[in-house]
């Protein structure tokens, strides 16, 4: 047992030098870009300063890279987690080390999580050695009885990457949260109308407040239903610089976001959508695109009740764009391989699976011109894999996050090496 | 369209039902006795499959018969005779999923308040409560579960409470009542809880227990408690003085020192199941398995020699803090270690998974080097979670004589991509994914997409 534990561990010392200063080729492996090149066998991967320089078949490799052989290995863009608390949750249960939801009325739209992020979670270490390498974090609603914030708007939601490079964000409120259905009732007076109304009133007041803030700064203007902070923070909705992210699972709730970011020309992102392929026409002519929890078919509540495996692919094959993720996923950010191989099992094909997984969530929340895809340019965010990267029998060999190997341990691996010597003599303790 | 089958059951199962079953007279079934009557079946040839028996063996391009509700035969060749004949081929066979934590019915969906029927969340100790009287058959979670293979299982009580209260295991059959489901002669299990749960629900309360040390104090005076009645009530058969009032909560607690019901424990730390042991040998009753048991790869040792299941997910873990330290590879140290390890849902979306969360396991063990070829792994979902709810002699193993619960799936069940296509019920088809007028829908699903297999 041993013995084997050390050769993985020489696989890790092998790539453990490499770092993003450094020209990596990374060659032989089938590779799966995501991009216009498609798949590609026996590629080679040229990555320089943290980006990928070239990828193909007939690339030349300079000499002083260093070469990363991945023969019979199958190579992917790194994972994108689209929802969730990622760097912002520890232990669910213990409420010190959980950010994503506040008290109090101070900040709607404006509660920005990101002063929270830890880039150093244990949880961020689990996730991304399962291949996980960039993030959305997203604020979470209080729930309706709970003393948390009783607005339908939640906050901001950034992008991060989950690497080693100093500066996390890749883009700061890419998104603001708004809750409908059951929770926006919830939180907002006990009727879902009543968060129509409340949204509604928040976008009337930040278009009001975008043409007399002047006056409104002075004191010369009414009062409005948000801060002003807040309004700020819908300015950048309004002028479609950051995404409305709704959290809304029934199907004429759906409808009604279709409505409200039509008439205020907002994008619209729908996170749940247990029932959105029942108005997949409508959200593919209105270009919105749905993060599905894509496991969950069960009528939960009766926003749920016609929940189905197979919506993504219904989804896909009426044009929208579909990405994977729950927000009540954040320890298992790592199971949007199962949501993708579970998809693949109910109609998607293999390449829509995984670009749901990486390239779309990267063009739902406006970096895919950075990331999600394996093309020249692109930050060099890779996946080693050992066989098929969609079965939950595989495991990635090694991930890169902006061309750098990170190290593939984890506090779990830590315990597992600990505890897998069950000859030892030693107490656990002293297995160091 | 039902057709009674006799129910030929091993001597011991029998005498537990009889043991266990009150208001027993000659006209009829005892009082919440099951009244489970199998599908119509035929004799059933399953033809050319790759087969997991259940026992640890792999048979390829293998045939199973059944008949009559039993396992018949099961290898290459086997004669066909008038049977119905079904292309296997392509396929894997292996024993029905049996899960051994479920709240199926207990929390139903949808989960609305007014079906929370789990937890009895008014007394640290609610021996006296039976889950199987807030099962609602009308669950569509039965269903959906029944897509996932599962054929059997055990439903249990919450786990605010030290003692929550009798299980029940049940055929994945859905019927009108609970006793049209209940698993016939199937010990009562009880649910015990360690931990964080109980403390905290009582703690916040005012009461005892606060702590983890008021949790097991609180098991002790219950044991003391229930050995007392015990002894009242067997003195009294023998003679000795006036049997003790009947008392609903001591009868179920000396169930167990009798070893007629099986201990369920929730118990995430290892040092936490450690100390159950003591208890239990304080007592002298068997643990039959911890549930939840996210550290039980600390203490594998510990639970072969006192030949306890653990019973555990596949990757959840850092929740709370007694999950803090739970990691893939649990199943692949205790089932390497020999310990009985089964995989269990306690979630209305995991039951319909369990063989792709053996799955997480089995690649979680590769990455260090541990091979778990696929006869290994569909153990701890079948013959292993059989042998956990005390019904591994009639059941959880593709073996003659066996109940005729048999899933077919299109292929390698650890695959993400693959799903069942057929499932047997006691030889009767009770699941067919491409035949929707074979599939049960529940009430409650009318009318919805589920009605026409889009849950599935």
């Amino acid at each position: 047992m041993k013995s084997l534990i050390r050769l993985t561990s020489a696989l890790l010392v092998l790539v453990a030098g490499t770092s993003a200063a450094q020209t990596t080729a990374i060659t032989g492996a089938t590779v799966h870009t995501v991009g216009p090149d498609g798949t590609l066998e026996n590629a080679t991967i040229i990555i320089d300063g943290g980006r990928i320089t070239d990828v193909g078949t007939n690339v030349s490799i300079p000499a002083d890279a260093q070469r990363i052989d991945a023969t019979g290995k199958i190579i992917t863009p790194g994972l994108f987690s689209p929802l969730g608390s990622l760097g912002l949750s520890e232990v669910g249960a213990v409420a010190g080390t959980n950010d994503s939801t506040q008290r109090g009325d101070d900040f709607a739209a404006s509660f920005d999580v990101s002063d929270a992020f830890n880039p150093r979670s244990i949880l961020i270490a689990i996730s991304r050695i399962d291949g996980i390498t960039r993030a959305g974090i997203t604020p979470r609603a209080g729930r309706s009885g709970d003393d948390g914030s009783s607005h339908v708007l939640s906050g901001l939601g950034s992008v991060v990457h989950l690497g080693d490079s100093p500066e996390h964000f890749v883009k700061h409120g890419a998104v603001v949260v708004a809750n409908f259905g059951e929770t926006g009732s919830g939180v907002a007076g006990g009727s879902r109308a009543t968060a129509v109304q409340v949204l509604r009133a928040a976008l009337d007041d930040a278009v009001d407040y975008q043409r007399n803030k002047g006056a409104y700064d002075r004191g010369d203007w009414r009062d409005y239903s948000v801060s002003g902070n807040d309004l700020d923070a819908l300015q950048s909705v309004l002028d479609r610089s950051a995404a409305m992210l709704f959290n809304v699972n029934r199907a004429s709730d759906i409808s009604v976001v279709l409505s409200v970011a039509e008439e205020y020309n907002i994008r619209a992102i729908v996170a749940g959508g247990s029932e959105a392929w029942m108005v997949a026409d409508h959200l593919a002519a209105a270009g919105v695109p749905v993060i599905l929890d894509g496991i969950n078919n069960l009528p939960g509540n009766f926003d749920r009740i016609n929940a189905r495996l197979d919506s993504a692919s219904i989804l896909i094959g009426a044009g929208v764009e579909v990405s994977f993720g729950a927000s009540a996923q954040t320890s298992n950010a790592r199971l949007l391989t199962q949501s993708a191989g579970i998809a693949v099992a109910n109609g998607l094909t293999w390449d829509q699976a995984l670009e749901a997984i990486t390239l779309a969530p990267a063009r739902i929340y406006g970096v895919d011109a950075t990331v999600g895809s394996i093309e020249s340019g692109k930050e060099a965010d890779l996946i080693i894999w050992s066989a098929d990267p969609l079965e939950l029998t595989s495991y990635p060999d090694q991930v890169y996050i902006q061309g750098a190997a990170i190290s593939m341990e984890s506090r779990q691996t830590l315990l597992r090496d600990r505890y897998l010597q069950t000859d030892s003599e030693l107490p656990p303790a002293f297995r160091n | 369209m039902k057709k009674l089958i006799p129910l030929v059951l091993p001597m011991a199962a029998m005498l537990l039902l009889s043991a266990c079953e009150p208001g027993a007279d000659d006209d009829g079934p005892a009082a919440y006795a099951s009244r489970y009557q199998p599908l119509t079946s035929t004799p059933t040839i399953l033809q050319g499959a790759t087969v997991l028996t259940g026992t640890g063996e792999r048979l390829d391009n293998a045939d199973v018969v059944m008949s009559d509700g039993k396992i018949v035969a099961v290898g290459a060749g086997l004669d066909a005779g008038d049977m119905t004949v079904v292309d296997a081929s392509g396929m894997w066979i292996t024993p029905g999923v049996i899960d051994v934590h479920s709240h199926l019915g207990a929390y139903p969906s949808p989960s609305v308040t007014a079906h929370s029927d789990g937890n009895e969340a008014t007394d640290p100790n609610t021996s006296q409560v039976w889950v199987e009287h807030s099962v609602w058959p009308q669950d569509p979670g039965f269903v959906t579960a029944l897509a996932g293979g599962v054929t059997s299982l055990q439903i249990l009580p919450g786990s605010a409470n030290l003692f929550g209260g009798r299980g029940v295991t049940l055929k994945n059959v859905p019927g009108r009542n609970v006793m049209d489901m209940k698993f016939p002669g199937a010990p009562y299990g009880l649910k015990m809880a360690c931990g964080e749960n109980p403390k905290r629900v009582y703690g916040s309360k005012g009461r005892s227990p606060s702590t983890r040390m008021g949790n097991v104090a609180g098991y002790r005076s219950a044991w003391i408690e229930a050995d007392d009645y015990r002894k009242k009530k067997d003195g009294a058969g023998e003679g000795k003085g006036e049997p003790p009032k009947r008392d609903l909560k001591l009868e179920t607690l000396a169930g167990v020192l009798d070893g007629e019901i099986l201990v369920h424990n929730h118990c995430y730390r290892a040092d936490e199941m450690s100390v159950m042991f003591e208890i239990a040998k304080e007592f002298d009753y068997k643990i039959t398995a911890f549930h939840h048991a996210v550290e039980a790869y600390k203490i594998a040792d510990l639970l072969r020699e006192n030949d306890t299941c653990a019973a555990i997910w596949a990757d959840w873990y850092g929740f709370k803090m007694e999950a803090f330290d739970g990691i893939r590879e649990n199943a692949a140290i205790l089932d390497r270690e020999d310990a009985c390890t089964v995989m269990h849902s306690d979630s209305d979306m995991g039951i319909q998974r369990l063989h792709q969360e053996s799955a997480k396991v089995i690649g979680a063990a590769a990455r260090v080097g541990i091979d778990i070829p696929p006869e290994r792994a569909i153990r701890w979902i079948s013959s292993n979670a059989a042998k956990a709810l005390g019904i591994g002699d009639v059941v959880g193993t593709l073996e003659a004589g066996k109940m005729a619960d048999v899933t077919v799936w299109d292929g390698n069940p650890f695959s993400v991509y693959t799903k069942a296509q057929k499932v047997y019920i006691d030889g009767a088809l009770a699941y067919d994914i491409n035949d929707a007028s074979v599939n049960p829908v529940t009430d409650f699903t009318l009318g919805t997409s589920a009605q026409h297999g889009g849950a599935q």
